[in-house]
């Protein structure tokens, strides 16, 4: 062993108890509420509300959250958790409105009386007889008189029968129509004029003024369903309210949000779709969902008009925030998520007043499809060039699950023609190895598929260890799909180094501990069955069963002691360096006038040799050089890295570090070339 | 157009197969169930649904003229409807080419205007924009046969039910038709394609669904298909097989490929970037057997797919379609009855509706499951089960109406029976006629004391 790296207490994985926990209240914003247990030392942890799912926000009229006693709830000892939940990054997602503004179908409901109406001349006339002049003669003819080409059939033209003024007028009619509604209406006139108090009040109230509204809503809305019978029973679920608070929706969220795919007009078609694919799990990786998203959004921009009276900024940005609250409902976001609307807002944000709406329309579009293609797509490229340089002939290359990055780096390593195989292993319910087992094979790699129960077996003969990440916390901590930190602690113990490839968009600020303070939960029902097996049954019907809870994780930490390297668009590092990179790269997407180009980034020597490494108290290492001023360097992972220096417009003298550069591998790996 | 989404409604004109029911008069898109017309229980559900601008294209300028005129009346204000007419016998695809030059949204929703469901169309909608599919069918579970065929019409309907089966063929995860045949096609043998039969591995033929009639269509593979193929006639069995069939073998330009072909003139780099981007987006989204077949066993082949999608409703949704006098009783029966949340009517303590002006007989009795309508009048002991009687009927004393649906202005002579049947309006059935599963049209006059079974009477 290396005795010049200072013996660091590696952090015993932590053995906490998973029990049994209230289920959060679905807040508005998602913040879990800080209820202090005066009893208890535990602080209990709310995972927060998987989803918030519309069903929530219109029905249920559920009891201010209870956190049952300290002993049966999920505690952490110590834990520092900054940042908060996906919820609860507010500067990222403003909270919406008001229970008003934030249900969808309530934006119908337009405030004033009756008489503000007046009907449109009801046009009803004979259908047409000679095509062109009957749609003269209606005002809405709107139609062009195209004939329909290499079609028998005469086009035929429309006759407008009746015509909708106001769009909230039917439904309006309806609801007077029956009172249980019609009380519904009231309260939702109410919530209307509290959003004007709202301002004053301050955040706990505003919170005790939602519950309270939203049970009265409820209650109002349920009244009403019965009132009007089953009439509404088509897309209204009458019963739900009566249930007890469930513990997971998102069984039932799919058919409900596919039948809500009319109403929810206030949501862009394209962000509609991404959400509904994220839902249904037809889009996966933290990479395709961000992808998706952004795309989605550009087609939102796209189509997006100034309302009179409007800014672009303000309601865009207030646009955007209610597609992403639309997004989280289908399934929280993930961090690289999260990170690129932080980008686009800040883009929106630092829009040039003088810029017309076109314009900056078009500024968005290009920023966003230069997101994509530089932290995406050039990011991934650079890391597939730098990781390939660690993959030599003769190695047995283990990576866990299904990540781009790491497909991108075996093919193109297969490419090249390094002679390695693959262990690809895999876990249940998700088995996203078989989809990377599948193409690597039709590629012609050699592979070996095996299942995580037999990992400790098959990490003898590993010689490295690549995984893919959601999120690379300050810390250091990876934050990837459940599993992973099982895998890169079992190769730890077997001195196998481990390299994690990210792109830098999803490194992240915040710092957890363990897995369980902010998690996203699966659908328990996928592990509650297997597939294929129909009599593995144990545990249908578990839903009723009061004293059972099935956990389905879908992320882990993987702490940062497991993980010899990070390889990343900025070129390699350690975990301990990832607060610079996160740091370069929060710059980097805020900056007024960002000109990196990752695409230029060259591999060998650009500049002097620069190190990024996080504040650390002991300084060994004359070598090493920090890059600020108040970054100290960590002795054990001195490494190289080629400084490119960019004029940074706004005088900002800061450093981007161009990916490359000699890099120093871990003491094991240099341990591992002593021995070869 | 919301979430753009076209809809439009195929009311239909006056169908032979619904004779003598249906007349000039009343198309088959007003024909009466539960007092209200047929096509109320889609536009009703489109308004649900939120969708309040339609076109509803209905064949023959009088039946235009007819619905459009009803819709107005009932739903000015309400829905923003337009009404095209075309001629007679163009089939429903023939319809939709003639108002072609009138769609211009992304996707359409074609719905039959002869269908009575709650499925929620949004659902159907959005199952069509998840997968972005070409095509979206919706399948609903086909009425089981006999208790409802038993006690109603006559034995044409029986000797033909066993031919018309709908064979529908289902990948494993029931979300892409596969193979549709239906009615005649239906032979012996069932011809499955090959290269679908492989590139699906596995097929679930079900007989057991049936075609909605409500799909959901890209527009531009719609259009493209109809100004192709000039010769197809029917949505349902041109247009939906032909889909099918060629959906791995696509000749429509589709999904994607005419974007590469887009960018094709920006630089090269933006497309290499461009093609990474889609390999990102396929690799990480979930793979169904279209992308397995794109990709071939080398992976390196690229062949054009398009996926045609189904919803199948729940067994709870109900959803039946007013294409037989036999589904005519069917509907009827069912709307006052078991899905009579349908109807629209709150239902009173017996499960019935009497208008409260009605005016019942003494000793008259009006079971469960009926319907009275306004002004209708009934003498003594009589009895009404399982019926819909329309508005302002005048019915004699001692008459039994089992099973039946009775429209508008009928007057029913004293003791007279009626059993399974369908009387239209303004018809007279004098003292002691007995009808068994007959179908009477407008305007006829039954005589006195004749006995018919299994009959339609109607004006020569």
């Amino acid at each position: 062993m290396d005795t010049r790296r200072t013996p660091r207490a590696v952090i015993d994985p932590k053995v906490r108890k998973v029990g049994f926990f209230a289920p959060p209240e679905p807040s508005q914003s998602g913040l879990p509420d800080p209820i202090p247990l005066p009893s208890s030392s535990l602080s209990p942890v709310m995972i927060p509300p998987p989803r918030h799912s519309s069903e929530n926000l219109l029905h249920h009229a559920r009891p201010p959250a209870s956190v049952v006693s300290g002993a049966s709830s999920v505690s952490i000892e110590g834990s520092v958790v900054a940042g908060g939940s996906y919820g609860s990054s507010s500067e990222l997602f403003p909270a919406p409105m008001s229970p008003a503004s934030s249900s969808y179908s309530s934006s119908r409901f337009v405030g004033g009386g009756d008489g503000d109406y007046c009907l449109n001349g009801v046009a009803v006339a004979s259908p047409g007889r000679g095509g062109g002049k009957a749609a003269a003669s209606f005002p809405r003819g709107g139609f062009e008189l195209t004939e329909a080409k290499a079609s028998s059939v005469p086009a035929s033209e429309l006759t407008t029968v009746s015509v909708v003024n106001d769009s909230s007028l039917g439904i309006r009619e309806r609801d007077k129509a029956d009172n249980g509604r019609g009380s519904a209406l009231e309260m939702k006139d109410q919530t209307a004029n509290s959003k004007q108090k709202k301002d004053k009040t301050t955040k706990a109230e505003r919170r005790a003024l939602q519950e309270a509204q939203r049970a009265a809503k409820a209650a109002a809305k349920a009244e009403g369903n019965k009132a009007s019978g089953n009439v509404t029973s088509g897309n209204a679920k009458p019963a739900k309210a009566t249930k007890p608070p469930q513990k997971y929706e998102h069984g039932s969220l799919l058919p409900d949000l596919e039948a809500k795919f009319f109403q929810l007009d206030t949501v862009h078609p394209a962000v509609y779709k991404a959400g509904l694919q994220y839902l249904s799990g037809n889009i996966y990786g933290s990479n395709a969902r961000c992808i998706a998203m952004l795309q989605a959004f550009q087609d939102a921009i796209r189509d997006y008009r100034v309302p009179p009276e409007k800014t672009l900024v303000r309601d865009l940005t207030a646009k955007i925030s209610s597609y992403v609250s639309f997004l989280i409902e289908c399934r929280p976001l993930s961090i690289s998520m999260g990170n690129a609307i932080k980008f686009l807002k800040t883009r929106i944000a630092k829009l040039p007043l003088t810029l017309s709406e076109s314009e900056s329309k078009a500024s968005l579009h290009s920023d966003i499809e230069r997101f994509i293609n530089e932290k995406i797509i050039l990011a991934d490229k650079v890391i597939v060039k730098h990781a390939v340089t660690k993959i030599r002939d003769g190695d047995v290359l283990l990576t866990y699950g299904l990540s781009s990055a790491v497909e991108m780096l075996l093919l193109h390593a297969h490419d090249l023609g390094k002679q390695f195989r693959v262990i690809i292993v895999d876990s249940r319910p998700q088995l996203r190895g078989k989809i990377l087992l599948r193409r690597l094979v039709e590629k012609g790699l050699s592979c070996t598929y095996t299942q995580i129960n037999a990992l400790s077996y098959i990490m003898h003969e590993v010689t490295r260890v690549f995984l893919g990440a959601s999120s690379i916390l300050s810390n250091g901590t990876v934050y990837s799909g459940v599993g992973t930190a099982c895998v890169a602690m079992i190769a730890h113990s077997f001195r196998v180094p481990v390299l994690v490839c990210c792109e830098a968009y999803k490194f992240n600020e915040r710092v957890q501990l363990d897995s369980i303070c902010s998690n996203e939960l699966g659908d328990p029902e996928v592990i509650s069955k297997v597939l294929g097996r129909e009599d593995v049954n144990y545990l249908d019907g578990w839903a009723n069963t009061e004293n059972l809870q099935l956990l389905n994780l879908v992320y882990d930490a993987t702490p940062s002691d497991y993980i010899s390297m990070i390889v990343t668009d900025y070129g390699m590092v350690p975990p301990t360096s990832v607060p610079v990179i996160e740091k370069e790269e929060e710059e980097d997407l805020t900056s007024h006038h960002h000109r990196r180009q990752t695409g230029t980034h060259k591999t060998g020597n650009g500049g002097d040799d620069r190190v990024l490494a996080p504040p650390v108290e002991d300084e060994e290492e004359d070598d090493v050089v920090a890059t600020k001023q108040r970054r100290r360097p960590r002795s054990d992972f001195s490494y190289g890295c080629t400084k490119k220096k960019t004029r940074w417009l706004d005088g900002d003298d800061a450093v981007a570090l161009g990916g490359g550069g000699t890099v120093a591998m871990s003491w094991r790996e240099e341990e591992r070339k002593k021995d070869d | 157009m919301i979430m753009d989404f076209q809809v439009v409604v195929l009311a239909g004109g006056v169908s032979k197969k619904l004779l003598p029911l249906v007349s000039k008069e009343i198309p088959n898109a007003l024909l009466p169930v539960a007092n209200r017309p047929v096509i109320s229980y889609v536009l009703e559900l489109l308004e649900l649904s939120n969708l309040k601008d339609l076109i509803v294209v209905v064949e023959g300028e009088d039946a235009a003229l007819h619905v459009g005129g009803w819709i107005s009346a009932a739903y000015a204000d309400r829905l923003h409807v337009e009404v095209a007419a075309v001629p007679e016998d163009v089939g429903t695809a023939g319809a939709i080419r003639a108002i072609a030059h009138h769609l211009t949204a992304k996707d359409i929703l074609v719905v039959s205007g002869d269908l009575v469901s709650d499925v929620p169309l949004g659902a159907v909608a959005a199952t069509h924009r998840r997968h972005d599919a070409v095509v979206t069918a919706m399948l609903c579970s086909a009425p089981v046969s006999g208790p409802s065929e038993s006690g109603s019409s006559g034995g044409k309907d029986k000797t033909k039910k066993p031919g018309r089966y709908n064979l529908i063929g289902l990948d494993p995860t029931q979300q892409f038709l596969l193979h549709i045949a239906t009615g005649a096609e239906v032979e012996k043998d069932l011809r499955v394609q090959k290269s679908i039969l492989r590139a699906a591995g596995q097929i679930e033929i079900r007989a057991d669904l049936m075609d909605a009639h409500l799909y959901a269509f890209k527009r531009s593979v719609l259009q493209e298909v109809l100004d192709q193929k000039g010769t197809f006639h029917s949505l349902k069995h041109d247009v939906l097989p032909y889909l099918v069939r060629s959906q791995l073998k696509s000749e429509a330009l589709l999904n994607g490929i005419s974007q590469v072909e887009e960018n094709g003139t920006e630089k090269i780099i933006a497309q290499s970037s461009q093609q990474m981007l889609s390999q990102i987006l396929a690799n990480a989204s979930e793979q169904t057997f279209h992308q397995r077949y794109v990709l071939g066993p080398n992976g390196t082949s690229f062949r054009k797919t398009h996926k045609c999608c189904v919803y199948i409703a729940g067994s709870n949704k109900y959803c039946a379609r007013l294409n037989s006098i036999q589904a005519y009783s069917d509907i009827n029966r069912d709307v006052i009855g078991e899905a009579n949340h349908l109807s629209g009517y709150s239902f009173s303590a017996h499960n019935n509706i009497i208008h409260p002006s009605a005016e019942l007989g003494a000793k008259t009795t009006v079971g469960p499951h009926c319907m009275l309508g306004e002004g209708s009048q009934m003498g003594d002991k009589c009895s009404v089960k399982r019926s819909v009687i329309g508005r302002h009927c005048r019915i004699g004393a001692n008459v039994k109406v089992v099973n039946s649906v009775v429209m508008n202005h009928v007057t029913i002579g004293d003791c007279c029976s009626i059993q399974g049947s369908v009387i239209c309006s303004n018809v007279q059935l004098q003292e002691r006629a007995v009808l068994k599963d007959c179908q009477v049209g407008a305007g006829f006059v039954v005589a006195a004391g004749s006995e018919c079974k299994g009959e339609i009477l109607a004006k020569k």
